[in-house]
This record gives C-alpha cells, structure tokens and sequence, in this order.
C-alpha cells in the first residue's frame, strides 16, 4: 500500500502583527493555512486556493501577496501583516470607518482581502482615479457588494487624506 | 418613532465591525477540539453503474479513521433528500419524484455525486487516503442539454422517467394565442439558452458535526441561509431522529444567493459520521470540489414569440422552453420553472398568451434557485422580446412598454398565469430612469462613439420580481436590564438585519438602537424559523416583527397601568412612551420593561418579564419592479463590450435603510451582469465532464468589469405586507441582464445582428459580427 506520512517538519520564524513566531510546520503548508491554523488567525480567508480570489490577501514586507500561492516557508524572515494586525494597528481606521459609512460590507467574507488591497493602493497611489481604483482591486473578487460602494469608500479615504484630513 | 436610527434612515451597520477587523466567524474559522476531517470522493462520471467499491487500501492508510459508502447509509436506514414543492402540490400536474442520497449505490447519474466519504485526523490525510479508494464504474451514456434529453432514444437519467420528463407545466390558452399570432401584424421572435450558472457565494459551503454521547445530542455548524430547513431535513427525512436531537448553528455565511437555501449531502454526512466516530467531522471543499459539488441556477431554453399591432399594441405572447433540473429534482428546485412561468406576463396588459414548459432530467447536477429563481428568466425572456417587437415594427422601446403597461389604477392585478400584482406605478419609474439617463441625447453620444470606431448600443428593460414567500415568526425579549433582544426566524447572511430589525424594533418600541441585539441561526435559541430566501426577510420577518412590537405594547400595558395608576384602557402608547390619555403622566417602554421584573410584590404577580412573538403569513406577494437603462460600447475588432453607463430607478416600496437598499441593487445588477457577459457553467454535452471547474475557466464580473451605477427610487408603498416593503435582493439581477443584452444586440444592429446568446463575450460578439458582415 502506499506509505503516506507526513512530510518532515521544518522550522519557520517570522514576524506576524508585530510578534516574532516560530513553528515547525510541513513545508507543504500555504502561508494562509499558517496564519489560519497556526496563528489562529482567521480573517484571511480562503476563496479559490488558486490565486484568483483575493480573499487571503496579506501583506509580506512591503508587498501585498496571496497567502494561497505563497508557502509558509517562503515567509520565513519576514514582517507579515493581516487584517487583524492592520486593523488593530490604528493607521488605517479611517479606510475602515469609509468602508462602513459607505456601505462596502455585506457577507464580509471578500472584506479582510479588500481592506489589505485597498490599504496598499491608498499608500502606493494616494490619488487614484475611481478608474484607477477599480483596476487596482480587479484582483479581488466580491460577490455581495457590486464593488461600487467599496470604490466609494477608497475614493473618499483618498480625498480626505489629500486634503489632510485623517 | 423618527429617530436618526429609525425606519427609513441609511443607519451604518452594526455587524460592520467584526468583518472590518477579521473577526466574522465563518465555518472554516470553527475548529473544534479532537476534530477529524472529512473528504467526499464523488463520480467522475456522469452517468455509470458502480460495479465494486474496494475502500480496503484507504481503511489502512495513515490517520484514516472511517470510510463510508453508500452501502453504509444503507445499512444504517439513511434517507435522502426529496422535494420542498411539487407543482402538483399547488394543483399542477403530477410530476417523477426523486430522493437524493447521501452516498450513491448502483448508479451515479452526474459528476460529482457523492460516492463515498474518507474520515481521517488531517484534511491531508483524508485527501491521500480518498486517492485510494478504487470504484469500478461501468460508464453509460449520458444526456446533458435539455433539448438532448427530450429527444427519441435519448439515454434515460431515470427508469420510469419517460423521454427524461419531470413534470410539464402549460399556463394560459393555446387556442386564442395561436389565432392572435396568426393574424398579427407582427411576430417578433426569439430564441433563447438561459444559460446555467453557478452561485460561487465567496465563503464555500462547509458543515461541521458533531455528537455528544453523553446528551446523545448532535450539533451541526453550517453555511446556510435556512437553519431550521437544514434541521428538518437532516434530523427528520435524513437520519430519521427527533429534530431536538440536533441543533444547528449557523455563524456568518458568506454569502448564498438561494444555494444556501437547500440542503446537502454533506449536511447530513458529518452529522452521521461524527455520530460513529464521536468526534467532531470537518468538511470545507476546495473552490475546484465546490464548483462541482454546489448546485447550479438557471439552465432554460426557449423559443418565444409576441404578436402586436402596428400601434405597438401587444396582442399575444407565447413560450414553449425547456427547463434543466439536472440528475435530481431537490428542494425547491422545481420552484424555478414555476416561477418562470408565473411572472412572465412582465409588467403587460396581455390579451391572451401561452406558457410552457417541460422540466427534464440530465446527467448534471441538480439546478436550484439562484438569485431570482426563474423570475430572471421570466424578465429575460419577455423584455428581449419587448426590444425586438419595438425594432421590428420602428417604435421606440421606451414608448412600446408604455403603451402597454399595466396602470396604477388596475392594482390589485391577476396575470394569466394566476399572479395578483400588488402595486406598481411602471411608466413613472420608466420616466425618472430615462430622464435619469439622459436618455434623449443617446444620438449625441453614439454618434461619438462612432467616431471612435466603437459600436454604441442602448438597453431597457423593465423587470418584475415576486417576493415575501410562507409565514414566519419573530420574537422581542427585554432582560431585566430593560435592553433587548430580537429573535429572528429568518437568518441574514450579507443583507444586514442586524442593523434594519433593530431600526424596525427601535423605532416601533422607542429602545435606544445600542440598546438591541439581533438572535438569530441557532436552533437552539431561535424556537423557530423558516431561513431568508426570495427576498422574504423585509416583508415576511419585518411584518413579523411589527406584530411582535404590538404584542410587546399590548403585553407591557399591565405593568404601565400599574406604575401610572391608571387603568389599561385609558393607556395609550406614542413614541416609545405609555402616556395616559389626556395627561402628561408617561413612562418609556424600557422602564416599563425593568419593572415587568421585580421578583416580589404586586408587578410579580402581573408576569414574569416582558416579551412578545409575532407571527406573519404572507397571502399576497409583493411585486418590486423598475427601469433599467444602459449603454455599452462595443470594439467591432475585438468584440469587447465595455458597459459604459447603467441607471436603475426601482419600486422597493417602503424603504427600511435606503443604504443598504443600494447595496443589494448594487450587488444584483453585477449579477446579472456576470450572466450577460461573463458567466457560464459549461459541461462537455457529450461526457457531462464540467468544463468551467475553477476561477480561472468561470469567469465573473471584477472592479473593472463595471461601471458605477446611478441609482434612483421610485416607491409605491407596497398593501401585501404592513410596512408597505417589497423585498429588494433580487430585482437588480433580475433586470440587468436583459439590459445588457439588449444594449449590445442594439448596437449590432446596424451590422446586421438580430440576436445574441448568453453570456456575450467578446468571442460571441466578434463571430456574431463576423457572420453578420
């Protein structure tokens, strides 16, 4: 019969939301699967496992990635940060009151992936045009909203952050 | 009571927060202590005889813990899963039942039946072990299309099933309609696939279950939009206990679109196999398994036909489809050619016409309700056909729909298809929408887009949805701190209750809106609850709650008489306060609700506590409509369409929360965009194989693939329910992709297209051209 045990373990250490961590995980495990079973840190979801969806965007140093297409091992040295460590961190509460005041939230289950898309949109081009916007967030897909309202909610962070209102 | 948080006010909502900050608990997010994980290995076959299961291998590989097959359910006396209506439970013709099991014996009759369940300590484990189970099928011919299935000598889905036929269904009168189109000055003429679809809500379904030797208890956590309905079926017609043996929560769902609403094997599985095991089972599919396992929507051909005058008078419409049921007819999967054939007289007077259709088997899974569940196809069919009388006698779209829309005066009123339509003021709706969209200068801006090299096109339509469906109970409760609670027997899954019951609550009862917590997807805490589906919550669960908010003030009386010194006949109840008539003596209902607790003394002896229950049957339906207006711009060289403009102006009667309104048109109307350009569940008519199994070959609409949309009211308060509401989950799908549609055909005109097919993509668009030119 066929012998399927489990793959030998290796060590990964990186920092998450602020916190060094260190686990012995099975090189076969996505980054996504890491934070969501090892850290408990269930606001990355998991949509397609295929890369398309966007629902388990996280951001890894200075780049926003799919924590589906990227192994856990691959992360090992770097500063990770999720939705949870985004939204408790402070710095990006006014995209998170945009969102609720123009309605960009209905099963929530597209949002976590959105937020981080759209927090790093906002810091690489601060003045997006809602074209821009839409292309920008064309690599997440919601099945509630029609994505309108989550464009109003990014153009109106972008607006009052010109205008140096937070 | 108007308050900034009452009814009618665009109130931010409460569950917000939780989803903002990553803390939404979905079914995956759960992970119980001693957790196994469950695999479904299913048919890769669409039709075959299962000659031998050996399960042997998988039994013994590492962390494998249980193997079950149908053979097992059999054993174990499992029962499947039938159907919620039958038309001939409504007083249509009988029709061939079916069951539904859990795991297949004998036969497997599409893709992705469920063939054994593999039960192991790591999902890995699980999906290793499942790599080993060898099935001996003996492949049989296969019948995919509808129209394949009817054919003479078609392979038969089911013995007994003759020509594949579930059950026909004929409204209207076949005599009167021949002779009107017969004489007609005009015929326009249709043909029509109403494509299948799949729902892909974001969160895949996923169950969890779990057993509780010691209370002989099971729970079940899953992603449903009905947990009562999953309990009934699962505990009642499934594995045949009591249903207070099983109690099954349901946490955020991420989405469902009427998917949600049914059942499945896997509901019923984990249950049954967390019973043997006394461990809890875990089953969440990989994007790839849900696509092939999840029920599909849609799925109707027809050929349609409208007669009128040369004033553009409609003198008759007929339609002869078929509709796709797949291998099963499950749930409220026969609900959706019912309610095909019940809206498609649209927003017409019609002298006389002729509906009908036959709903057959295939060998692809079962088709069920998606976001407007046949009422889509109605809209689809009668406003593609409006555009075409239009274009075949020169009368403006605008004006032919006018010309015969049913008047504001002529409410209540009965279709030929035996529909009562509520209210409706059509022709002003259509005018805010075409004054909204600037629609007399189209000539400027298509003359533009010629210049461009770029084919402009127009698309109207007028669509007509049906919602509020069965009764439905809501419960109030005070604690003795005077705050409240909601109790819904309806279960929101992305459409916010959470924020528009409690304005409902706050603004009949005067309790501060922070002062109110919604309850709801937990049979052990909701006594019971029919789930949300067909747009029913605002209506059916709203009215409910009105009637519990009444129950409450009637009940609360006694304690307020009791505190005013004054009898309950001179009390009367004004913005949150008993107020004894005539006087300035008054005290708010949450004091009220504090004093309906005092264990000892004379208050004690009037009660214990304050609470109410409504009850709210729907008799008459309620009917949302609106315009729809839209212009897209076509690449001839490419066949791109890009939709450049979209207006809606709808009738959602009484709005409880006008922002989440827009929401739900929002998320609608891209639906239905994803139908006309994008979406397309397509299976090999030959093999039955799934063809569109991932994100990368099903494609649905992106940021970029829409245009922001201008949106516009036009309410008439609604007399089938008593907040005057007209349900609005679905009426964006249901208009937008006629629309659409009908927007690229016009602009293809002047090259010689008459039709196109659903969805249009550029490859369709291009050979459409290309053929024309």
């Amino acid at each position: 019969m066929t012998e399927t045990a489990r793959l030998p373990e290796v060590e990964v250490s990186l920092t998450v939301n602020g916190e060094r961590v260190t686990r012995r995980i099975e090189p076969r495990m996505t980054l996504v699967d890491f934070l969501r079973l090892e850290l408990e840190l269930t606001g990355s979801h998991v949509g397609c496992e295929h890369g398309v969806c966007g629902a388990c965007t996280v951001r890894v140093d200075d780049e926003i990635v799919r924590g589906c297409l990227m192994f856990a091992v691959q992360a090992d040295g770097t500063n990770v940060v999720t939705i949870e460590g985004l939204a408790d961190g402070g710095s990006e509460d006014d995209l998170l009151e945009a969102f609720r005041e123009r309605n960009a939230v209905q099963c929530g289950f597209c949002t976590p992936g959105m937020v981080m898309t759209a927090s790093d949109l906002l810091a690489r081009y601060p003045s997006a045009s809602r074209d821009e916007i839409r292309e920008f967030l064309s690599g997440n897909y919601c099945r509630c909203t029609g994505y309108q309202a989550i464009v109003d909610a990014i153009e109106k962070v972008s607006q009052s952050r010109a205008g140096g209102g937070r | 009571m108007a308050s900034q948080f009452g009814i009618g006010q665009p109130v931010r909502r409460s569950e917000d927060k939780r989803f903002l900050t990553g803390r939404g608990t979905y079914v995956d997010d759960i992970n119980l202590p001693r957790q196994t994980h469950a695999v479904v290995v299913y048919s890769p076959h669409a039709h075959a005889d299962i000659k031998s299961i050996d399960t042997s291998a998988a039994k013994s590989a590492p962390g494998v813990l249980l193997v079950l097959t149908g053979e097992d359910a059999q054993a174990d006396g499992l029962g499947g899963y039938g159907q919620a209506l039958m038309p001939e439970d409504v007083g249509g013709p009988p029709g061939f039942r079916t069951t539904r099991p859990v795991l297949a014996t004998g036969r497997v009759r599409h893709v992705g039946e469920r063939v054994a369940l593999v039960i192991a300590e790591t999902e890995e484990q699980a999906r290793d072990a499942a790599e080993l189970i060898e099935i001996d099928y003996a492949p049989l011919p296969a019948t995919v299309l509808a129209e394949d299935a009817v054919k003479d000598g078609a392979p038969l889905v089911w013995d007994g099933a003759e020509n594949n036929l579930c059950f026909p269904l004929m409204m209207g009168d076949a005599d009167a309609t021949e002779k009107a189109i017969a004489s007609a000055h005009y015929v326009a003429k249709v043909h029509i696939y109403n494509n299948r679809l799949t729902t892909n809500p974001m969160e895949m379904r996923g169950t969890i279950g779990d057993y509780n030797r010691a209370m002989d208890e099971y729970t079940l956590y899953t992603s449903t939009q009905n947990p009562h309905g999953v309990r009934a079926e699962v505990a009642g017609h499934i594995l045949h206990m009591h249903e207070t043996k099983l109690r099954v929560i349901a946490r955020d769902v991420g989405g469902g679109f009427g998917l949600k609403g049914g059942v499945f094997p896997e509901d019923a599985l984990v249950v049954w196999a967390a019973g043997k095991l006394e461990r809890p089972v875990k089953w969440v599919p990989s994007r790839s398994e849900a696509m092939i396992l999840d029920d599909d929507g849609r799925d109707q051909t027809l050929d349609a036909e409208m007669a009128v005058d040369k004033d553009g008078k409609i003198l008759a419409m007929r339609w002869i489809a078929l509709n796709n049921l797949g291998a099963y007819v499950v749930g409220p999967g026969a609900v959706v050619p019912m309610f095909a054939l019940g809206m498609s007289q649209g927003v017409y007077k019609i002298p006389t016409m002729l509906v009908a259709t036959k709903a057959v088997f295939t060998n692809t899974p079962p088709t069920t309700p998606y976001r407007g569940a046949g009422r889509p196809e109605a809209t689809y069919t009668i406003e593609r056909l409006m555009d075409a009388a239009a274009r075949g006698i020169g009368m403006d779209p605008a004006e032919i729909r006018k010309r015969n829309f049913i008047q504001p005066s002529e409410f209540p009123f009965e279709t030929h298809t035996h529909q009562i339509y509520d209210s409706g003021d059509y022709a002003t709706a259509l005018d805010k929408c075409l004054e909204l969209s600037d629609y007399k200068n189209f000539a400027k801006r298509r003359a533009e887009s010629e210049k461009a090299g770029k084919k402009r096109g127009l698309g109207l339509s007028y669509y007509i949805d049906n919602t509020g469906i069965f009764n439905d109970r809501m419960e109030l409760r005070f604690d003795p701190s005077g705050s409240l609670t909601i109790v819904a027997g309806t279960f929101s899954h992305g459409q916010g209750h959470e924020t528009t019951y409690k304005q409902i609550a706050s603004d009949l009862l005067g309790v501060p809106f922070e002062d109110i917590k919604l309850v709801q997807g937990d049979t052990a805490a909701v006594s019971f609850g029919r789930g949300t589906y067909a747009s029913r919550s605002a209506h059916v669960g709203g009215s409910a709650l009105k009637a519990a908010a009444e129950a409450v003030i009637e009940s609360g009386k006694k304690f307020a008489g009791m505190m005013l010194e004054a009898g309950e006949s001179d009390l009367e109840f004004v913005d949150g306060l008993y107020k004894v008539t005539g006087t300035d003596k008054a005290i708010p209902m949450t004091e009220v609700a504090k004093f309906a607790y005092i264990p000892a003394g004379p208050p004690s002896e009037l009660g214990t506590g304050l609470e109410g229950v409504g009850n709210f049957a729907t008799t008459m339906s309620s009917f949302p409509n609106g315009a729809h207006v839209c212009e897209v711009e076509i690449d001839p060289d490419t066949g791109k369409v890009v939709i450049d403009r979209f207006f809606a102006v709808d009738d959602m009667g009484n709005i409880i929360n006008p922002l989440l309104v827009a929401g739900q048109i929002h998320g609608g109307i891209v639906q239905g965009v994803g139908q006309a350009l994008l979406e397309d569940m397509v299976y090999d008519r030959e093999s039955g194989q799934l063809l569109s199994g991932s994100f990368l070959d099903y494609a649905m609409p992106r940021a970029d693939d829409v245009p922001s949309f201008q949106i516009g009211m036009s309410e008439v308060p609604s007399p089938s329910n008593p907040l005057g509401v007209k349900g609005a989950g679905e009426g964006g799908t249901v208009g937008a992709t006629p629309t659409v549609i009908n927007a690229i055909v016009d602009a293809l005109e002047s090259a010689g297209v008459t039709n196109m097919e659903l969805p249009a993509t550029p490859e369709r668009v291009w050979r459409a051209l290309s053929k024309a030119a």
